[in-house]
C-alpha cells in the first residue's frame, strides 16, 4: 500500500512480529513519503503502537523489511543508532528525564550523540523551547510543568536533534482535556513547516485538518489507507465503519 | 466589605493548639493508663539501674591523669590507657618518627576533596574519577615509603584507626565502580555477561566475609607458584572490595529496576548508546534512589573491616586487643574495647549525617 507519489522515507515491506505466541503484526506494508503525515488510528490491542515503535526499532520485528532513511533496520547497531539519530519520538508518558532541568533534557543528546558544542546547542535549545512556547521554563525540572507543557518540552527534545521523521505515540492521550489543544497546535504547526510525522491518536480533528492520509489498523493488520476526506466520508471497510461510529459518536 | 473580609479571614485561621505542659505531656504519653504507670516505672528504673553506674563508672570515679595503671586507683574507668598508648590505636605499629607521613597524606586527602563540596565546581565526577586512580598512588608512596630517602614501613605495620580507614577507604571506593559493573552486568541481555555476574554474586554473598579473607590469605598463596608473593594487606584489600562489591551490586540493581522502561525508551529514541543511556540517564537517577542503602552498606563495610585481625592484621579493634595483652596494662579490657567502639561510631554517624545532606540536596531541585 503506498500513500502518495512523495518519494518514500519509511517504507515497510511484509512486517510481522510476535510476543511470544501472539501474532501483533500480520504483514504490515506501508509507505511515508517525505513531508508527508500519516495518522494511525484503530481500536486498542491493534497493534498501532507497535508498528510505529519498530521504525525506531523500540520494538524489533521478526520477518519483513524496514528501510528509513536509505537505511535498513537490521540487527546491527550501528545502522539502529544511525536511524534512531534522524528519526524523533514522543511518548505518551512524555518520558523526560527526570533529574535534570528543561534545557539540560534538551542539550543532552545533541551534545553527546551530534558533538555539538554546549554553547550551540543551549541556543538550538532556547530557540526550540520559543517555538513550543515555554521559553521562561528552562531551568525548571519536569515534575515543576504541567502535563501539557512536559509534552511541549518533550516535542522539542526531539526536535533538538534536527530528526528528519518525528513518530508519535498517542501524545495526548495522557493528557488533562484543556492541554491537548496547546501540544495539538505545536504539532499542526511542526506539520506546516514540512516535518514528516507518523502519528498514533485519536484526535480525529487533527487526523482531519493535518493528515495526507490515514491508516486504519485492526488486530495487527491495516485494514485501510485513504486520504481523510474519503477515510472519515466514505469508508470502504466495515471494521472502519464500525471503529469510526464507536469514536465519532458523541 | 471590609468586615466580611476580616471575618473571612478570621475564618481561616488554623484552629488555636493547644499550649501542651511538660506535666500534661507526661500524663498523656507515659501515665495514661495504670498499665502505662506501670512499664514507664519499670523501664526507668532499668534505665536507673544502667545508665547510673555507667555514667559514674566512665566519667565520675575515672581517671585520665597520669601515664601507667598505678595512677588508676578510683576504681571507675582507667581512660589513662587510652591517653598513652593514642598513638597506637591511630596508627598501629607504625614507627612513632615516621608518623607525619600518615598525618601528611590524611591532610592532603582533605585538601583534595574539598573542590567535591564545591556546588559551582562543574566537573566534579572527572574530578572525582581521577582522585580516586591518583590519590591510592600518593597515599601507598607516602605510607610505604622507599623513595627520596623514606624509609620503608612493612604494611605489617600498618595498624590502628590508619589501617581500618586503609581498608574501608579502598573497599569504598572499589566497591561502587565495580558494584554498578555487577549490577549492569546482572541485568545485561548477553547471557555469558549476565550468568557471569550472577554466579560471582551468588557466590560471593553465601558465603562470609571471614572466609574471604582466610582464603586470600592462606588457601591463596598455596596455588601462587613458589616466588610470588602478594603482601598480605593487598590480599585483605581484594577480598573486602570483592566481598561489598558483591553487596554493592544488589543494591544498585534495585535502583535499576525501580527505572521505568521509558526513560531507557526515550534515551535510545534519541539516538543515545548504551554507555550514554547508562551514565547520562539511567544511573544518575539509580544511584539517587539508592543512596540509603549504598551508606547502608558502606557502613557494614567499615564495621567489617575489623575482620581482619582474623589474618594477623591490626585495625582499630585489633589494636585495642592487642593493647590490652600487654601486662603493664592487664585488666583494662572494657576501657580499650569502648574507645574502639567510639571510634567505629563517629566515622559511622559521620557517613550518615554526610548522605542525609546529599539525599537532601538531591532532592531540592526535582519533585516528580
Amino acid at each position: 500500500m503506498t500513500g502518495g507519489s512523495a518519494e518514500p522515507i519509511i517504507i515497510m515491506r511484509d512486517v510481522h512480529k510476535w510476543f511470544g505466541e501472539f501474532h501483533v503484526l500480520k504483514g504490515i506494508n506501508l509507505e511515508v513519503g517525505k513531508s508527508q503525515k500519516v495518522v494511525v488510528c484503530g481500536p486498542s490491542g491493534s497493534g498501532k503502537s507497535t508498528m510505529i515503535r519498530c521504525i525506531n526499532r523500540l520494538e524489533e520485528h521478526q520477518r519483513g523489511e524496514i528501510v528509513v532513511d536509505g537505511i535498513e533496520l537490521t540487527s546491527d547497531v550501528k545502522n539502529v543508532e544511525a536511524i534512531r539519530r534522524e528519526v524523533g519520538m514522543v511518548f505518551q508518558s512524555f518520558n523526560l528525564f527526570p533529574h535534570l532541568t528543561v534545557i539540560e533534557n534538551l542539550i543532552l543528546a545533541p551534545m553527546w550523540v551530534r558533538r555539538v558544542p554546549r554553547k550551540e546547542a543551549e541556543e538550538l535549545a532556547m530557540s526550540l523551547l520559543e517555538r513550543v512556547k515555554i521559553p521562561e521554563q528552562a531551568h525548571k525540572y519536569p515534575g515543576q510543568l504541567s502535563g501539557g507543557q512536559q509534552q511541549r518540552v518533550a516535542i522539542a527534545r526531539a526536535l533538538c536533534m534536527k530528526p528528519k521523521i518525528m513518530l508519535f505515540d498517542e501524545p495526548t492521550s495522557a493528557l488533562d482535556p484543556e492541554m491537548v489543544k496547546e501540544v495539538l497546535d505545536v504539532m499542526i504547526e511542526l506539520a506546516n513547516e514540512g516535518m514528516t510525522m507518523v502519528v498514533v491518536t485519536h484526535e480525529m480533528g487533527f487526523a482531519k485538518s493535518v493528515a495526507d492520509f490515514v491508516v486504519f489498523m485492526d488486530e495487527g493488520e491495516i485494514v485501510e489507507v485513504a486520504p481523510p476526506s474519503v477515510f472519515f466520508t466514505n469508508p470502504k471497510s466495515d471494521r472502519t465503519k464500525l471503529f469510526l461510529s464507536q469514536i465519532l459518536q458523541h | 466589605m471590609a468586615v466580611r473580609q476580616q471575618t473571612a479571614a478570621a475564618r481561616v485561621q488554623p484552629p488555636i493548639t493547644e499550649r501542651v505542659t511538660v506535666l500534661a505531656w507526661l500524663k498523656h504519653n507515659l501515665f495514661s493508663t495504670w498499665y502505662n504507670s506501670l512499664l514507664t516505672i519499670l523501664v526507668g528504673y532499668l534505665l536507673y539501674l544502667v545508665l547510673v553506674p555507667f555514667f559514674r563508672w566512665a566519667v565520675l570515679d575515672a581517671t585520665i591523669a597520669g601515664d601507667s595503671k598505678a595512677a588508676c586507683s578510683f576504681g571507675g574507668a582507667c581512660w589513662t590507657l587510652v591517653k598513652v598508648r593514642l598513638g597506637q590505636y591511630v596508627y598501629g605499629l607504625y614507627p612513632e618518627d615516621q608518623r607525619w607521613r600518615v598525618n601528611l597524606a590524611l591532610v592532603i586527602a582533605a585538601l583534595a576533596m574539598v573542590p567535591l563540596f564545591l556546588e559551582r565546581f562543574r566537573h566534579r565526577l572527572t574530578y572525582a574519577v581521577g582522585l580516586v586512580v591518583i590519590y591510592p598512588i600518593v597515599g601507598y608512596a607516602l605510607f610505604y615509603g622507599g623513595w627520596m630517602g623514606l624509609p620503608v614501613v612493612e604494611t605489617s605495620r600498618w595498624g590502628g584507626l590508619f589501617l581500618t580507614l586503609v581498608i574501608a577507604g579502598v573497599g569504598i571506593t572499589a566497591s561502587l565502580p565495580l558494584g554498578i559493573l555487577l549490577a549492569l552486568g546482572r541485568r545485561s541481555e548477553m547471557p555469558v555477561i549476565r550468568s557471569l555476574c550472577v554466579a560471582f554474586i551468588e557466590l560471593v554473598r553465601g558465603v562470609p566475609l571471614v572466609t574471604i579473607l582466610f582464603m586470600a590469605s592462606v588457601m591463596l598463596p598455596l596455588f601462587l607458584p613458589a616466588g610470588v608473593n602478594f603482601d598480605k594487606l593487598m590480599r585483605a584489600l581484594v577480598g573486602v572490595a570483592l566481598f561489598s562489591a558483591a553487596y554493592m551490586a544488589e543494591v544498585i540493581r534495585g535502583g535499576l529496576q525501580a527505572i521505568p522502561k521509558g526513560q531507557y525508551e526515550a534515551a535510545m529514541a534519541l539516538g543515545l548508546g548504551y554507555w550514554q543511556m547508562t551514565g547520562l540517564v539511567i544511573l544518575p537517577q539509580a544511584l539517587r534512589m539508592v543512596i540509603p542503602g549504598i551508606v547502608n552498606t558502606f557502613i557494614g563495610l567499615f564495621k567489617d573491616t575489623s575482620l581482619v585481625t582474623i589474618i594477623g592484621l591490626f585495625d582499630l579493634l585489633g589494636m585495642a586487643k592487642l593493647i590490652v595483652t600487654d601486662p603493664q596494662w592487664l585488666g583494662l579490657a572494657a576501657e580499650s574495647y569502648i574507645f574502639a567502639a567510639f571510634g567505629f561510631w563517629i566515622f559511622c554517624f559521620a557517613m550518615s549525617r554526610y548522605s542525609q545532606h546529599v539525599e537532601r540536596r538531591l532532592s531540592a531541585g526535582e519533585r516528580r
